[in-house]
């Protein structure tokens, strides 16, 4: 019994200051403490899991992330999770691979409008009176977020629009597109055309929430210029940036009849009443999206000027002004 | 400017000149490159791509061993010839060459025809053009180029040893890529078609 520990053990017996059956009734207490901590911290982070691990990207090789792989916009949404308790929650979606189409009479839908989508002037030539297809400004088909993906599109309708004044189907905001964007005449909505387009649209939106904004959706709102969108400058980005694809010009690019790189002004392109021409969607879109696959890479200021440029030439009118004239 | 003379082209791609070998030993009697050992097809490329590509073999851009020397030894002239006379050649097309179906052309389609976008890798044809016949001037064509070849460009723009692609386009794919994407598409730019099963 000469161990030191024991010596102290028997000096505090004996003084009464002490008993062994305090030892145990330290470290319940410390138990009980860290329960009381831990238990509601992990009830917490389970609450918050959609936060706190997004879903993998889809792509199987990820070796490396992008910037384009972490939007700058993060949805910030109300609805389920905010009755859940939780305070936030980043909806993120993924649309279906296109392996996955259906291949009955259903799927023939959305195939067709998938090639609508992506060859508008073969598919919808007599509802076009431009040189543009749907998917010059809506990447990858449709499918790429913070360019305008027609999923997160699709689950935002019905919805009021300032731009008309009431409440639009999703089919009425399909025909603005033909209307304004592609300066032509709208399908009409049973049209094998206009039910095609929504059917792909559906299709993509597959598992998403309805009523939600989702991440990605239309293009990330670009924060207000430090200087004012100026002409100047924007023909100096175009040259160096846009005018390789683009042509001098910004005629675009053919081959065989066929625009590979599409028009930005002139009789060619969208008219005045389109979202692009107004400059805050197209500096919007041209920072997220431009020069394709290199998204990101102009400043912001870049955007505004080179939009500012683009929007400074003559294209057809919008529509709405002529009829009222 | 002195314009490019296509029959001089003709002479030096069949017969070469002094301290420079003929273009056809390696690049094919009719500029249709050779599959097996990688030399590329030049047959109906654009004529300002080739001028480019001579340009940068002898300026160190495109670092290369074989096409360095033959290019410091052309001048401006030359490289004009032999760019205007290959640019005049046929390019290529189908010829009923059938490839067997594989999970590996079948990635190679979808990276050339819809690209990857979860990387922001646009597809291959959205700037060589349709079925990757290239757009004139900037873009090539990519149809029918030996498989070592495509995937030799693109290891050398991920690592640098070429760069005189513009604005940097093709680096930033190449970075964003793998190695099995390299081969996949490599793999299927040798005989694209719009079919998975490679007919």
């Amino acid at each position: 019994m000469s161990h030191p520990l024991k010596h102290w053990f028997e000096s505090q017996k004996q003084t009464r200051k002490f008993h062994p059956a305090w030892i145990a009734l330290a470290v319940s207490a410390t138990l009980g403490v860290a329960g009381i901590i831990w238990v509601p911290a992990e009830l917490v982070s389970r609450a918050e899991a959609p936060t706190a691990h997004p879903p993998p990207p889809p792509a199987a090789d990820n070796k490396e992330m992008h910037p384009a792989d972490m939007p700058t916009v993060i949805e910030q949404t109300p609805g389920p999770a905010r009755l859940r308790g939780a305070k936030t929650i980043r909806v993120d979606f993924s649309p279906p691979a296109d392996a996955a189409m259906p291949t009955d009479e259903f799927g023939e839908a959305v195939r067709l409008g998938k090639n609508i989508f992506t060859d508008t002037q073969t598919y919808a030539r007599g509802y076009v009176g431009n040189k543009l297809n749907c998917v010059n400004c809506h990447l990858d088909a449709g499918r790429k977020r913070d360019s305008a993906p027609l999923w997160a599109a699709y689950v935002m309708f019905p919805a009021y629009r300032d731009k008309n004044k009431h409440v639009n189907s999703y089919e009425e905001r399909l025909a603005g597109c033909f209307r304004f964007s592609m300066n032509g005449k709208a399908p009409a909505p049973d049209s094998k055309e206009m039910i095609a387009l929504i059917s792909y649209s559906y299709w993509l939106a597959k598992g998403a929430p309805t009523g939600i904004a989702l991440k990605g959706r239309g293009y990330p709102k670009l924060a207000d210029p430090q200087q004012p969108p100026d002409e100047g400058r924007g023909k100096l980005v175009f040259e160096a940036n846009c005018a390789l694809c683009h042509g001098a010009d910004g005629q675009g690019t053919q081959v065989s009849g066929r625009y590979v790189f599409p028009p930005l002004w002139g009789q060619n392109s969208f008219n005045g009443g389109a979202g692009m021409s107004q400059i805050k969607n197209a500096a919007a879109f041209i920072h997220a999206n431009m020069p394709l696959g290199k998204g990101n890479t102009l400043s912001e200021q870049q955007a505004w000027d080179v939009a500012k440029y683009m929007n400074s030439h003559a294209r057809p009118p919008d529509p709405r002004l002529a009829k009222s004239s | 400017m002195v314009h490019a003379d296509r029959l001089a082209g003709a002479a030096l791609a069949q017969k070469g000149s002094k301290g420079v070998p003929a273009c056809m030993a390696c690049h094919g009697a009719n500029g249709e490159g050779q599959t097996a050992s990688g030399f590329p097809r030049l047959a109906g490329q654009p004529e300002a791509y080739l001028l480019k590509q001579l340009q940068a073999f002898a300026g160190g851009q495109r670092k290369n061993s074989q096409m360095a020397p033959i290019a410091s030894a052309l001048d401006a002239q030359q490289m004009r010839d032999a760019a205007d006379y290959y640019a005049s050649l046929p390019g290529w097309r189908p010829q009923g060459q059938t490839r067997a179906p594989s999970p590996q052309y079948a990635l190679g389609l979808r990276l050339a025809t819809s690209g990857n976008w979860s990387k922001d890798v646009p597809a291959c044809f959205a700037c060589h053009g349709p079925g990757g016949a290239g757009v004139a001037p900037h873009f090539p064509a990519l149809a029918g180029q030996p498989s070592v070849y495509t995937r030799s460009q693109m290891k050398a723009w991920q690592t640098a040893t070429r760069t005189n692609d513009p604005q940097g386009l093709m680096q930033s794919v190449a970075e964003k890529m793998t190695d099995a994407e390299f081969d996949a598409v490599s793999l299927y730019l040798e005989h694209p078609s719009l079919d998975e099963k490679g007919k």
